[in-house]
């Protein structure tokens, strides 16, 4: 499939579409689903340039509402479900945590293929949700009841897409847990694990007990629809607001299963660019456990504004507080790490920092939606929209592209255009402000999210967003083009291009079908540099 | 890559997360039902009435002695006893099927008495009863596709025995099958006290 990179003996090596569609090699599972990730994501961003196009100007500028209904619903599951859920996990983590670990393989090779199979079938089923019955979803990604419940529109086949690629998820957290407990080279202690294993260990264990939430839940909504269940139906004495908190049970630890794997990509990079051992390892490792397992008891700040009790806002809110805590910890450890190191700025270094900056944009406006007054004020605003985008995008959507950036010539062999990568990566940064920053501001002002149409006030912010997608656009065509010739016809790689201390490194770029070809005995930690030297 | 790695201690641990998974999944619906249950205990409690407990308790102890003879065939298994433990895995699909018959039996009745989500009847009634219904059929309903699930799960093992694929040396298949069923059984377990006894 890539004959640029097929070296003999290396993963690349076996050929034909059956060599890939039902290969047990994690190596090549991983790229499956990182080319329908990124496919999928180029979807979803067109999605967004076509939402910000028609809110450059007040009033209807290129499609009706309903149409814009669908475009934002759809964004937000495709977006949601298809790419960032999977995105490094299922991508990254599996080419490189079998790699990390000294192991042959994940535990459970044909339950990996089977997941990736679920999510190729959860996929083809959301994509049915557009082209069949009365049209696409139209409810926003959350799918509320009571309007999900009646809306004439296609959201039961949506659901079930969500329901299997629910389950896809679920059983490559299984695999991970097993295989970080059970296949570990020896000598790969605990705390010998790289931090990016640490970040997928407490990622898999909230894709694991999180998501059979959302899967009856979705179960409960096709109920509702097919079944006439009337289980959240208050006129049946049933509850609406009961399916918002079944619902934020998940999506909120979600958030989690979004960025915990980018924090770890994150804490990987740092300190290879910055030769030097990460600064305060068990406190990263524990803080990836304590999000994990915190982020578990907040999803109710979701619904601050949806009748609880008193009481239960101040818990929720006090909660919400508490899980900021583990999140700045990485955040002042990953600067520390830098400080006083001797720093490369190498495209991989620049997509991390990148995410730091971004990151906290977003995580320090997490606490304004955080604290039950101000959400008050802010609660289903563009205030909103531009939190979660900072988060997702300028988190979890960096450190992708970090993690691109950093592994492509493990994987492909061959380098990229370093000086392009990071004029991409300063594009994006630049782009990802212009696009999101006014919407603090409009929400601040009072622009609810999801509207078609607004007042002639907000509409300078507007335009300045939707300026700011383009600059976005810009860098991500810019990025994947340097990507694609790098991969393609870009200088051939030794096994360490950038002197990294853990395991992948040792092997060749691209590795042999076969990881390891004697099973690895690890005498050191991940960030021990010494005697590590960089490919001349 | 390698497929002939066999990893005892790492299939049982799949499995026993794979059973935290079923267990939140049926979570959500107990949760809903607890809230439920406050709102609306009166209306429960009437409701419960309409229930049989004969039938009920009757296809406790059927689940209760299938989730025995699964017990006993990964025992066999283990001694080596191939043919004990076959025939105790077909005991238990077996019994598997009249638990679904009483049921059949059972959701049949309640129909015919118009006792089912958007009936008439229920919607004359009071609102918590209607709701008491609904948690009924998605619960029992949703316990009743994994014992069909079940069923096939053990029927495959009884298949991988049969072809020597799954033996005394290698019996985690069996094991784990078995280890699904008991959760089944232990779901209806919590399901039977709060459906028929809370009348």
């Amino acid at each position: 499939m890539n004959d640029a990179s097929a070296a003999p003996g290396s993963f690349w090596a076996a050929r034909g579409l059956a060599s890939w569609l039902f290969t047990t090699d994690h190596k090549r599972i991983g790229l499956l689903y990182l080319w329908c990730v990124l496919g999928f994501f180029i979807v979803g961003v067109v999605l967004g340039l076509l939402i910000r196009l028609e809110l450059i100007a007040p009033g209807p500028t290129i499609m009706g509402a309903q149409t814009y209904n669908a475009m934002f619903t759809l964004h937000g599951v495709i977006m949601i479900f298809l790419v960032v859920i999977p995105s490094i996990p299922a991508s990254f983590g599996n080419i490189i945590l079998p790699l990390h670990l000294g192991a042959e393989d994940v535990a459970f090779p044909r339950l990996n293929m089977f997941s990736w199979w679920l999510y190729a079938l959860g996929a083809a089923t959301a994509l049915a949700a557009l082209f069949t019955g009365d049209g696409p979803p139209d409810t926003g990604w959350t799918f509320y009841v009571p309007f999900s419940a009646v809306t004439s529109t296609n959201v039961s086949v949506a659901v079930a897409a969500v329901f299997i690629l629910g389950f896809s998820s679920i059983l490559t957290g299984l695999n991970f847990i097993v295989t970080i407990h059970r296949l570990r080279a020896p000598g790969l202690t605990w705390t010998r694990l790289s931090l990016f294993a640490w970040a997928l260990y407490a990622t898999a264990w909230i894709q694991l007990l999180a998501t059979p939430i959302l899967g009856i839940t979705g179960l409960l909504i096709i109920a509702e629809r097919v079944l006439d269940m009337g289980v959240f139906d208050p006129a049946r004495g049933g509850d609406p607001i009961l399916y918002q908190h079944l619902f934020w049970i998940y999506s909120h630890p979600a958030v989690y299963i979004m960025v915990l794997p980018a924090m770890g990509v994150i804490s990987d990079i740092i300190p290879v660019f910055a030769r030097k051992a990460i600064f305060g390892y068990k406190t990263i490792a524990f803080s990836s456990l304590a999000i994990a397992f915190a982020g578990s008891l907040v999803w109710a700040h979701h619904m601050f504004v949806s009748g609880m009790s008193d009481t239960a806002v101040m818990v929720f809110s006090l909660l919400t507080f508490v899980v900021a805590i583990p999140s700045a910890v990485k955040v002042f450890n990953w600067v520390s790490t830098l400080y006083k190191g001797s720093i490369h700025m190498e495209p991989p270094l620049v997509f991390a920092l990148g995410f730091i900056f971004l990151f906290t944009m977003g995580g320090i406006t997490g606490l304004v939606l955080g604290a039950a007054g101000t959400d008050m004020h802010t609660h289903d605003t563009y205030f909103v929209v531009g939190h979660f985008h900072y988060v997702i995008f300028g988190g979890t959507g960096m450190g992708l592209f970090a993690a691109m950036h950093y592994w492509l010539p493990k994987v492909h062999g061959r380098m990229y255009n370093k000086r392009v990568a990071t004029w991409a990566a300063l594009i994006l940064i630049v782009g990802m402000n212009g696009l999101y920053f006014p919407m603090y501001v409009m929400g601040l002002a009072g622009m609810p999210r999801r509207y078609y149409d607004y007042l002639p006030q907000y509409t300078a912010m507007h335009e300045a967003s939707t300026v700011g997608s383009w600059v976005v656009a810009a860098g991500l065509a810019l990025m994947f083009a340097n990507l694609w010739r790098g991969l393609r016809s870009g200088p051939r790689v030794g096994p360490n291009p950038w002197g990294a201390a853990t395991l992948e490194w040792t092997l060749p770029s691209p590795p042999p079908a076969h990881n390891f070809p004697a099973e690895p005995v690890v005498d050191r930690g991940p960030y021990d540099f010494r005697g590590v030297r960089a490919d001349d | 890559m390698t497929d002939t790695h066999k990893d005892y201690e790492g299939a049982k641990l799949g499995m026993w997360l794979f059973l935290f998974t079923e267990i939140l999944l049926f979570g959500g619906l107990f949760v809903l039902f607890a809230v439920y249950m406050a709102r609306h205990h009166e209306a429960f409690h009437m409701a419960s009435r309409h229930l049989d407990v004969r039938m009920g308790a009757a296809n406790t102890v059927v689940l209760i002695t299938s989730s025995w003879l699964a017990a006993l065939a990964v025992a066999a298994l283990k001694r080596g006893q191939d043919a004990r433990a076959r025939g105790l895995t077909l005991g238990t699909i077996a019994l598997a099927g009249v638990f679904l018959v009483i049921k059949y039996f059972e959701w049949s009745a309640k129909f015919r008495h118009g006792l089912y989500p958007g009936s008439e009847h229920l919607a004359a009634g009071p609102p918590g009863e209607a709701v008491y219904f609904a948690m009924y059929y998605a619960m029992t309903g949703l316990h009743g596709l994994h014992v069909t699930v079940g069923m096939g799960v053990l029927g495959f093992a009884w298949w991988l025995m049969r072809t020597g694929r799954c033996t005394r040396a290698d019996f985690v298949f069996l094991e784990n099958g078995a280890l699904y069923w008991h959760l089944v059984d232990l779901i209806w377990i919590y399901l039977f006290p709060l459906f028929y006894l809370v009348g």
